[in-house]
């Protein structure tokens, strides 16, 4: 779960993390009275969870409490890739005299926690990492959850000649894996990470993104979510234990597991529809879930054809069955269903549904073909 | 012969007393497979479906000897259930459940970079030697035996491959689904490597999405190692960029893990990559025919 640059700032100052001083402000008159606490100049940044807000205009340091107020007004008026600025941070600016990265994440393959570290911070950070890898600092943790300081040593004299820079660009890093473990994190991101006009190390960003799986250990993280980025119908979805992704097109698709749910609709894509939404209804579904899907596809007017794909595994087909004659009985389902039905169980489910009149089909191939059809 | 389970695998099931534990336990049962034991804390001394139940992995290994574990507990409790099974040294490690913490899979990495065990998953439908036996959530009865090694990131996707390739006649060797969570045990290229060496398996099925990096590694490692006819299907090309498709792996994280680049990377490697999984056996037919 991705979370605003304003709500990871207050973890960095939360763990000790040296930031600029400053606060989020959603008015003009909110960031004036950040502004006289902090000093001129600051620096405003529009809160948004998209990447490039930069190049769309919505960074800006301001000189003046005049600029600041006119400069405010336009980045909250500002469309960043779809999505309308609600709040702002304020910040004094700092006077940077050089940038560095930091982060520490999580290197899949490796299954390691990695600390990437590099004295060319910046925006070109990813830029660097293709040209220039030998700049790009990789430093694993080798699967505990601590710094060993004396191995880190010899990478912070790297970064830094200076040597109270290099101690204290290890405390910081110390304070950024604090934060990584305590709040199960995939992400925990400076960039840049800079020296002031002081020559003290301060983190002039802050990216944290938290792991969806560990979520429930954290009922603050859960409510950091910014439900303005999060699709209604999506999370209703999540809610009922179903994962449902909506896209453009008219056939809609309820399948269970995400490989087959993906392979699904690049299925109906190759036979000439358009999938309506990506649904995949889990593992282990009780009855209950198909009714639940049912319902949240049916709230798209575009629909034409629902397609239910099921290969039962851990699912079991006459479940589904169930579902679907429940869904039957309760709702009103004004389009064709197709279905198609195999594996755990599939003898009983199909039994249960030619009872019911229903035509079921056990060819994936088949069963998209006439659910395309039913479209045209 | 088939790769890493067998006829004489003896499996416990880690959370036999839960609904879908107890369930697939009888499945695997019923197939063959010989689940020797179970594991519910604070629950032994019970049976399910006949099976004895244990309190631990410790005295389920002393009293079954068995040499295979499968986890179906929540994703709460997963990580010390593998880290159990790694302490006491099981070789064979499947974990099925599905939503365990990343950093849980950091703990685990490193207890298994220490021992001898190899984990399977998390977040995996497990594997199957058809014919001899499955350990995991796989409906049995699609499967055939035969001497195509199939290998996936994805559980229902694989069956859909597997019911096409009975559905032609052509047998398995053995089944392998990895996972689809972004730290998992067991990856491509271990299994490419055992089904290149496994005498009894003639061309490999090899099943990928979007995101991540490891079909790319797969295409080096075929590209160098593997001699035998690998036939791919890779899933979401119609999946929108940056959008989470219920699977950790699955998001799209750089313009390297769309799935249009992963096909192009393998098809470079000398893989046939088809576009719906039905193809699979006729382009595997074409393969062994060179």
């Amino acid at each position: 779960m991705k979370i605003h640059e304003y709500q990871a700032r207050n973890l960095f100052v939360e763990y000790g993390i040296p930031v600029a001083q400053g606060d989020v402000a959603d008015t003009p008159e909110a960031a004036v009275a950040i502004a006289q606490k902090t000093g001129f100049p600051v620096v405003i940044k529009a809160q948004v969870l998209v990447g490039g807000r930069g190049k769309a205009g919505g960074v800006k340091v301001v000189g003046t409490e005049a600029e600041l107020i006119s400069e405010f007004k336009r980045i909250k008026a500002l469309n960043i890739k779809g999505y309308t600025v609600e709040r702002l941070l304020v910040a004094k600016a700092i006077d940077i005299k050089k940038e560095y990265y930091l982060a520490v994440t999580i290197d899949n393959i490796k299954g390691d926690v990695v600390i990437i570290a590099s004295a060319d911070g910046g925006v070109e950070i990813e830029e660097t990492a293709k040209t220039h890898p030998d700049r790009i600092i990789k430093f694993y943790l080798g699967g505990v959850k601590s710094l060993d300081e004396a191995r880190w040593a010899p990478v912070a004299a790297q970064l830094f000649s200076d040597i109270r820079l290099q101690k204290s660009s290890t405390a910081i890093l110390q304070k950024l894996l604090k934060l990584f473990f305590e709040k199960d994190c995939s992400l925990a991101e400076i960039n840049p990470f800079v020296i002031n006009g002081e020559g003290n190390l301060i983190a002039a960003d802050a990216k944290v993104i938290f792991d969806d799986n560990a979520l429930d250990k954290h009922p603050d993280e859960i409510a950091m979510r910014d439900m303005k980025y999060e699709d209604a119908d999506e999370l209703e979805a999540k809610e009922k234990g179903l994962s449902f992704v909506k896209l453009e097109g008219n056939v809609g698709c309820i399948v269970n597991g995400a490989g087959l749910a993906m392979g699904t609709m690049d299925a109906v894509n190759l036979l000439g529809g358009k999938p309506a939404n990506f649904l995949d209804v889990g593992g282990s579904s009780n009855p209950e879930k198909v009714l639940n899907a049912l319902k949240i596809i049916l709230r798209n007017k575009d629909i034409k054809v629902i397609l239910i794909n099921i290969f039962g595994g851990i699912t079991r087909c006459d479940d589904i069955a169930n579902g679907i004659l429940t869904a039957l009985k309760q709702i009103n389902i004004p389009v064709p269903l197709v279905i198609r039905l195999t594996g755990t169980n599939e003898k009983e489910a199909k039994a249960l549904l030619t009872s019911a009149g229903l035509t079921t089909f056990t060819s994936m191939r088949q069963a998209v073909t006439e659910a395309v059809k039913a479209t045209k | 012969m088939s790769i890493l389970i067998n006829e004489k695998t003896k499996v416990i099931v880690q959370g036999i007393t839960g609904r879908d534990g107890s369930f697939h336990a009888k499945q695997m049962l019923d197939y063959g497979t010989k689940v020797v034991g179970g594991v519910t804390p604070g629950k032994g001394g019970q049976e399910v479906n006949g099976i004895p139940v244990f309190n631990s992995v410790k005295e389920a290994k002393e009293k079954t000897g068995c040499d295979a574990a499968v986890i179906y507990v929540p994703a709460k409790f997963a990580k010390d259930a593998m880290l159990e099974d790694i302490a006491n040294g099981i070789p064979l490690i499947i974990c099925i459940t599905e939503g365990v913490p990343v950093l849980d899979m950091v703990e685990v990495k490193k207890a298994l970079a220490q021992s001898n065990c190899r984990l399977i998953g998390p977040n995996c439908p497990g594997l199957i030697s058809p014919g001899k036996a499955k350990i995991g959530i796989m409906p049995g009865h699609i499967h055939k035996a035969g001497d195509v090694g199939v290998v996936s990131r994805s559980g229902t996707l694989t069956y859909e491959v597997v019911f096409n390739l009975t559905a032609q006649g052509m047998g398995q060797s053995s089944c392998v689904g990895l996972g689809g969570d972004p730290i998992i045990g067991t990856r491509f290229v271990d299994v490419l490597q055992m089904f290149q060496d496994d005498p009894d398996t003639k061309a490999i099925v090899m099943v990928g999405e979007i995101g991540g990096g490891d079909e790319q590694l797969a295409a080096e490692f075929i590209k160098k190692h593997v001699t035998k006819p690998v036939v791919s299907f890779i899933a979401g090309r119609t999946a929108p960029a940056g959008k989470r498709m219920g699977h950790a792996g699955a998001i799209i994280s750089s313009g390297d893990s769309t799935a249009e680049t992963k096909m192009q990377i393998l098809r470079d490697a000398g893989v046939t990559v088809i576009d719906f999984p039905d193809e699979i056996p006729q382009a595997l037919a074409a393969g062994l025919k060179k």
